[in-house]
């Protein structure tokens, strides 16, 4: 089924919507051109898991002789995180950073002219 | 579904927050589980005390103290009588209730605190909540012993008058000033019998020890009065062994578990339990591993140092395992039977008491204990509430009101 989720020209860049479906709600995401569904129901306890902030990978800066050099944000990839206890996700596969094994469930995106839709 | 139908879209804002509106998900289980037939009590949440600092330091006793603490509260920025803690709880600002709530919206005449707190608790599906302070918690290692009598009694003067006296769902254990052993005497006889007190707490972080001589009369009234003590855990990231760590996660996880673990110890060897049969004990926000791994440890080692505790007539876990454990942060092993076997081993049925440690980062909803698959229905009822509505003699009829969430927001 699909279900209107906005005009692309209303729907800015590192936007998002939350659309309502027979199968729960659905966050979808714009970002760095392309759309993003996914479940919006957290798989660790239940929160708004696509209601949070995104937020750059944060890595730790090893030099070549292992020494530790301090952080630094990843702008290449880009987590949404649930706003409840902070499960972050990864925005293009919805996978969940803090146990990899585990995928937010995730919807196809159509663009038909002007419009964004999402099948659910 | 209809396309283009308005109502089923809407936009993440990050301008306005209600705390019923964030928690809208929790309804949803509370509706689905049923939790409007059972009575459901949260042993450990929290309210941010320090936006009601106005309030509660012209409750101070001292004049003098008073000025100090109202005057250094009048310009922010600068250090405070107070201090304050080392920490990012929210992880970055990742967690977002903690900067949107100055959003959200009350109205009427009651405290704010009691409106947001009756928010929260009837999204989640919760009857009666023990309330604690928050940056209090850290106010067992202040060096000024003075300072922290001050303001525990004048926050617990505060919160009888301004949030027990008119809400009766709001209960308290309250703050003890443990480092002055006859404020914290003169503590329970003050406030002991006041509304909706039902216990004193220990904030865990601080360097007294729990067996000393000093304490044995406050243990004797609060047994005779029938009021349990707890010790609510938190971190210290200037003790000395924590130092060594360089990330939140590493002082949080550790520090919570470390002084419970330190008082639980000295409370089991010194024998205090045979001092005082029938003070009940509850250790706070530890979550569960810990005491499954310290009877072990104190069993082990009982068996061939008893000499080391003559006070004891049975082995540590015997008397630990009649103490009260309040469940949050709950770990959840991915194998299921690692949880089943710490439940066992704390007695879980009769002594495990759920808590939420709303609105912190990592709080629990009462579905860690209700979707458990190896619990019977009368189990996670009496874990939920049943256990503590006997600690705390509250009436079993449940008096929750869950909002409805079957309209899209």
């Amino acid at each position: 089924m699909e279900i209107f989720v906005a005009k692309k020209s209303d729907f800015k860049a590192s936007d998002r919507r939350i659309v309502q479906s027979e199968r729960g709600e659905i966050g979808v995401f714009h970002h760095e051109g392309a759309f993003y569904a996914y479940s919006n129901t957290c798989l660790h306890s239940g929160g708004p898991a696509c209601e949070g902030l995104l937020m750059p990978k944060v890595v730790d800066i090893i030099a070549e002789d292992r020494t530790y050099k301090g952080q630094e944000f990843d702008e290449s990839e880009t987590h949404f995180v649930c706003p409840w206890h902070g499960w972050e996700y990864d925005i293009k596969t919805g996978q969940s950073i803090g146990d990899r094994r585990q995928f937010l469930r995730k919807y196809e995106v159509v663009e038909r002219g002007d419009d964004v839709f999402v099948i659910a | 579904m209809n396309a283009k139908t308005p109502n089923n879209v809407r936009e993440v804002r990050f301008d306005e927050f209600s705390s019923s509106g964030s928690l809208i998900k929790a309804a949803e289980q509370a509706h689905k589980r049923n939790y409007k037939d059972f009575l459901i009590v949260d042993v450990d949440s929290h309210h941010y005390e320090s936006e009601s600092y106005g309030e509660i330091f012209k409750f101070i006793e001292s004049p003098v103290i008073r000025r100090q603490a109202l005057e250094s509260a009048s310009r922010g920025g600068r250090s405070s009588m107070l201090g304050g803690s080392v920490g990012y709880q929210d992880i970055g600002g990742r967690i977002t209730r903690h900067w949107l709530r100055k959003h959200e919206k009350t109205e009427g005449p009651q405290h704010r605190d009691i409106t947001t707190t009756l928010r929260w608790m009837d999204a989640m599906g919760v009857d009666y909540a023990c309330l604690f302070p928050t940056p209090m918690l850290f106010l067992g290692t202040h060096p000024q012993v003075e300072i922290e009598v001050a303001m525990a009694r004048a926050y617990n003067r505060w919160l009888c008058d301004t949030v027990l006296e008119h809400e009766p769902r709001i209960i308290s254990m309250l703050y003890l000033p443990f480092n002055d052993p006859e404020a914290t005497y003169q503590m329970v006889k003050d406030f002991g019998h006041r509304k909706g007190v039902k216990g004193f707490m220990v904030t865990a972080p601080r360097y007294k020890p729990v067996h000393d001589n000093a304490y044995m009369k406050t243990y004797r009234l609060l047994e005779e009065m029938g009021l349990p003590i707890s010790f609510h855990a938190a971190y210290n990231w200037n003790d000395q062994s924590l130092q060594l760590t360089n990330r939140f996660i590493a002082v949080h996880a550790l520090g919570f578990m470390w002084f419970n673990m330190v008082h639980m110890t000295n409370w089991v060897v010194n024998g205090i339990p045979e001092r005082f049969p029938k003070l009940k004990v509850m250790w706070i926000e530890s979550g569960l591993t810990w005491a499954y791994s310290l009877m072990q440890r104190l069993d082990h080692s009982y068996k061939m140092r008893t000499s080391d505790c003559p006070s004891l007539k049975r082995k540590p876990s015997e008397y630990m395992r009649e103490m009260y454990f309040s469940s949050q942060p709950m770990e959840l092993p991915d194998d299921p039977s690692i949880l089943e076997a710490t439940f066992k081993m704390i007695n879980a049925e009769t002594q495990l008491v759920w808590s939420s440690d709303y609105p912190h980062w990592d709080f629990d909803l009462p579905g860690v204990i209700y979707d458990l698959p190896f619990l019977n229905e009368q189990s996670k009822r009496n874990i939920l509430g049943g256990n503590a509505a006997k600690l705390f003699n509250l009436d079993p009829k449940p008096v929750k009101n869950i909002p409805p969430v079957g309209s899209f927001k």
